[in-house]
């Protein structure tokens, strides 16, 4: 597959902090793709980059081949972190006030429908709730029907069924073939979303591939967990590696077979057994040494 | 009251840390108290106002006694009929023209004048011949008018555009849109228009409704007054825009427009007339837009100036609004 779009050795470097240090990236067509990582790590700056609203100290970003110019601007789609909207406009006025500033636009109509506008097209923009606003933002990122569209942290402060509202947005759009840069605080969002991640830490990418991929490489075992009035002291009096994690014990293991036949040696009761798979919230901590909080 | 003190300390802080902010601030009215003490420490003392066609030297021969007399200010002038204008709209009180044989001009209608002819007579001019002109006196709302005007279009021009894109950057707006194809020139020229219409529009509104009950003293054309009046709040949203072109601190910009507004505001000619000024304050006044705004349209609505007579104000207007909208283009930061 093609990259649509591509970074080469990028770097940024304010006075006395180098933000982004050295990434390299080839984002193929038609895929999302995650850039995760803790406060500071340099998400922002780098698809911010990307988007060509800063330039980079160094490296070149280059879309479909050619570096980023009028052309990019037409083509790409953006929903920043942090917007305002002008005051006392409606919904539909946004609309369109942004719908005119490009020369090749979805009619509003099929925006309005493809993120679910219509019950709120006369509300003042700033009336909106949370949810309404990212979809609203979300509209104006497709309004020209880019190639491209860069989603910076979109759920973030959304409840849950919001973010999950969004998220099904987010797969209509990505099943118009379109690539989505998506950065997120939400590792089950990453999940959900992306085809390819990758994870940033200090400025750099620490770790990079499908999630699956990297769950693989990074954890080859797996957590059993056996609640704790099962088990009593037994399991703590035993060489297996029982870590208590609140009511239940964990054991990690990559030789499921002994270490079940273990258990049950010492009548250790498993009816209530679980085994845990890691998650990308395993990984993020365990790539960038940090707890991930929002 | 704790949640009230908390905020108010935050801003407080805030405030105190914005380091360019504090200093506009602080210099500023600093800058305001000497700059006015300077430019009025001379006093103006002077009852009676008289132009002088010709040399200082000229007038000491022909009369010795007259430039020492108290009370008496002298305004050199190089254009005769100007100032026989002057004197026919009770804007001076006397003219004199020593550059051939001593001559003076007087309004009959006019005490001042009639007072003062008898003071220069008694001070050796009583040979000068007199020539008398008529004229109504121009009423002091109609020189005004202009003035007060023009003023209120300049805050309403500066601080309007000035404001409003400081906190379009601040609160992310412009980020959002230079992530469009939107240029900065045709944000800013927007901007302008905008402004203009609504300025124009106003102060259009206003003459009208005051001209009802006041009925101003109109003698030049509607359309050139129009088209001064269009280019003069051109010329000051540039400037506007020029002052928001970088900055995101609205008490930065606050700073920068009061140090634009006031010298513009004292110096412009919009409260009074700067004839008789120290030659370096005239000198600085010209420099400002409003300055040609207010002494043109002052012009068409009280000599009746044609377009042509105010030319040269609506080339500044021009040339200050090209200049300023290139430059606010030049250095326009989205961020």
């Amino acid at each position: 597959m093609h990259a649509i779009i591509t970074a080469t050795d990028l770097v940024k470097q304010y006075p006395g902090v180098r933000a982004v240090d050295g990434i390299n990236l080839a984002i193929p067509q038609g895929i999302c793709f995650g850039l995760l990582g803790p406060n500071g790590a340099g998400k922002t700056t780098t698809i911010e980059m990307l988007e060509g609203i800063h330039q980079p100290t160094s490296g070149v970003v280059l879309y479909k081949g050619e570096p980023l110019g009028a052309r990019y601007r037409e083509e790409v789609g953006i929903q920043f972190q942090h917007t305002a909207l002008q005051d006392f406009l409606t919904v539909r006025e946004t609309l369109k006030f942004f719908e005119r500033l490009y020369a090749e636009t979805l009619p509003i109509a099929e925006v309005i429908e493809l993120c679910s506008l219509t019950d709120i097209l006369d509300r003042d923009t700033r009336k909106l709730s949370g949810g309404q606003r990212q979809r609203l933002l979300l509209g104006l990122a497709l309004i020209n029907d880019p190639d491209l569209i860069f989603l910076d942290e979109p759920t973030t402060g959304l409840d849950p069924q919001a973010r999950r509202n969004f998220w099904d947005l987010v797969k209509l759009v990505k099943s118009r073939n379109k690539t989505i840069v998506l950065t997120t605080h939400y590792m089950e969002e990453a999940y959900a979303l992306c085809d390819e991640i990758a994870i940033m830490d200090k400025g750099r990418i620490v770790s990079q591939g499908t999630p699956q991929q990297l769950l693989t490489e990074h954890f080859g075992d797996v957590v059993l967990q056996i609640p704790g009035d099962d088990a009593g002291g037994k399991l703590m009096q035993m060489d297996i590696g029982a870590v208590p994690a609140g009511e239940l014990f964990e054991i990690k293991t990559n030789r499921l077979h002994d270490t079940l036949q273990q258990l049950m040696d010492n009548g250790i009761n498993l009816d209530r057994l679980r085994i845990r798979a890691w998650t990308l919230e395993d990984l993020f901590i365990n790539v960038t040494g940090k707890e991930h909080k929002l | 009251m704790k949640k009230f003190l908390a905020v108010l300390h935050a801003r407080n802080m805030e405030f105190l840390r914005d380091r360019s902010a504090l200093v506009w601030n602080l210099a500023m009215p600093f800058m305001l108290v000497f700059g006015l003490a300077f430019t009025f420490s001379g006093g103006n003392k002077d009852i009676y106002k008289i132009g002088v066609v010709g040399s200082n030297e000229r007038l000491t021969q022909a009369a010795p006694k007259l430039p020492t007399t108290q009370h008496l200010q002298f305004i050199p002038y190089d254009d005769l009929d100007t100032a026989i204008n002057k004197v026919k709209h009770h804007q001076m009180d006397m003219l004199i023209d020593v550059s051939s044989a001593p001559k003076y001009w007087v309004n009959t209608s006019s005490p001042n004048g009639y007072l003062l002819e008898r003071i220069i007579w008694g001070a050796g001019a009583d040979k000068f011949e007199r020539q008398a002109v008529e004229g109504a006196e121009i009423r002091y709302v109609d020189w005004f008018l202009p003035g007060i005007l023009g003023m209120n279009m300049m805050f309403a021009c500066l601080f309007g555009v000035g404001f409003v894109i400081v906190r379009y950057r601040k609160n992310g707006f412009l980020k959002r849109l230079k992530a469009t194809p939107l240029g900065a020139f045709q944000f800013l020229f927007a901007q302008l228009i905008s402004r203009l219409l609504l300025v124009v529009i106003i102060t259009a509104i206003v003459y009208v409704g005051c001209d009802f009950f006041i009925d101003f003293n109109m003698q030049g054309s509607y359309g050139t007054l129009l088209l001064v009046t269009t280019l003069g709040a051109m010329s000051l949203i540039s400037i506007g825009l020029l002052v928001a072109a970088h900055t995101a601190s609205e008490e930065l910009a606050g700073g920068m427009l009061n140090i634009v507004t006031w010298p513009m505001m004292l110096l412009s000619g919009a409260w009074f007339s700067l004839e008789g000024a120290q030659p370096w304050v005239q000198n600085i006044a010209e420099i400002f837009p409003l300055t040609h705004m207010i002494s043109a349209t002052r012009s068409i609505m009280n000599e009746g100036a044609t377009l042509a007579q105010v030319m040269p104000d609506v080339w500044v207007l021009s040339l200050t609004s090209a200049v300023f909208l290139a430059i606010g283009a030049f250095v326009f930061k989205w961020e």
